[in-house]
């Protein structure tokens, strides 16, 4: 099987693929998102921390 | 045991120990992922009757096995919450929604993709599909109560009750196809006799779902991290924590 027959997937492959773009989409939203909120969080706390340090 | 599970109980363990899991576990999806695909897209032989559009399955019937599964666990944790209040069962119920949503809108759109080669049309208001779009709403109700109700823990119940009155509709889904004449075809794996599905198809099928599991269990402990940490902004074990760090 050559590569384009792979990519063809027997006629296929525009429901084969779009079906598999759109499950990697939603599979990385689920961990990215999260993933960035908390590099958000901890920094804010981190801050928050600093300037109560330089306060006393 | 009981010293071992209260202790995981308590955030600054919990925050611990599943931040030394995550990396173990953001590796075994990765592997069964590739060997999932591998076998799935590129090994299994093209269906007989469906060529290779039936390729569609393996997100297809795993989302669809997880959009279940995830309620149960939701409503699991839910009745956890109703009985003995534990605060960490609020955590898993409520943070279980949205991955499971996902996992329901997954199983449903991919559904509809593979539904227009095969039967000639994205839709029909038959009774496993309208039963599985139920579940969506279910998910999304579940998410909406939550973030209407002020005080958390108090939501956190109301969300339980939703939970656990929703739980009438698995075993409709699960069933729609023997009960009801549908276009959906019937169960080739869960049946009490051997699969009506070929190994070689069957294989990756179980990587995939077994692949899915383990991100579940990822993208929840993620979550509950991040819920944690947000919760407990102003504890110390979180002041010490982030006190080590650089960056």
């Amino acid at each position: 099987m050559s590569f384009e027959e792979f990519l063809h997937m027997g006629g296929y492959a525009p429901y084969v693929w779009s079906a598999y773009a759109l499950a990697a989409v939603v599979l990385f939203l689920n961990l990215w998102l999260p993933a960035r909120r908390l590099r958000v969080v901890r920094m804010r706390i981190r801050r928050r921390l600093a300037r109560k340090e330089k306060l006393s | 045991m009981m010293n071992f599970l209260h202790r995981l109980a308590s955030p600054p363990h919990f925050y611990r120990i599943s931040g030394r899991l995550l990396p173990w576990l953001g590796a075994l999806f990765a592997l069964l992922l590739v060997a999932g695909l591998v076998g799935g897209l590129y090994l299994a032989p093209p269906d007989y009757q469906q060529g290779d559009s039936f390729r569609i399955m393996y997100v297809h019937v795993p989302a669809a096995w997880m959009s279940l599964f995830i309620y149960m666990v939701m409503a699991g944790a839910g009745l956890i919450v109703l009985v003995w209040r534990i605060k960490l069962a609020e955590l898993v119920a409520i943070h279980s929604a949205p991955i499971g949503a996902s996992f329901t809108f997954l199983a449903l759109v991919t559904g509809s993709i593979w539904g227009k080669p095969m039967w000639g049309t994205w839709w029909v208001w038959d009774a496993r599909l309208t039963s599985e779009l139920i579940l969506l709403f279910l998910y999304l109700g579940v998410i909406g109560l939550y973030n209407a109700i002020e005080d958390k823990r108090a939501a956190a119940r109301a969300v339980s009750i939703l939970a656990l009155v929703g739980v009438v509709n698995i075993p409709i889904i699960h069933y729609s196809v023997e009960w009801w004449n549908t276009l959906h075809q019937g169960p080739t794996v869960t049946r009490f006799d051997k699969p009506a599905i070929a190994t070689s198809m069957l294989i990756p099928l179980l990587l995939m779902a077994l692949a899915f599991k383990v991100y579940y269990l990822l993208a929840l402990l993620m979550r509950l991290r991040l819920a944690l940490l947000e919760r407990e902004a102003n504890s110390r074990w979180v002041a010490e924590l982030l006190a080590g760090e650089t960056r």
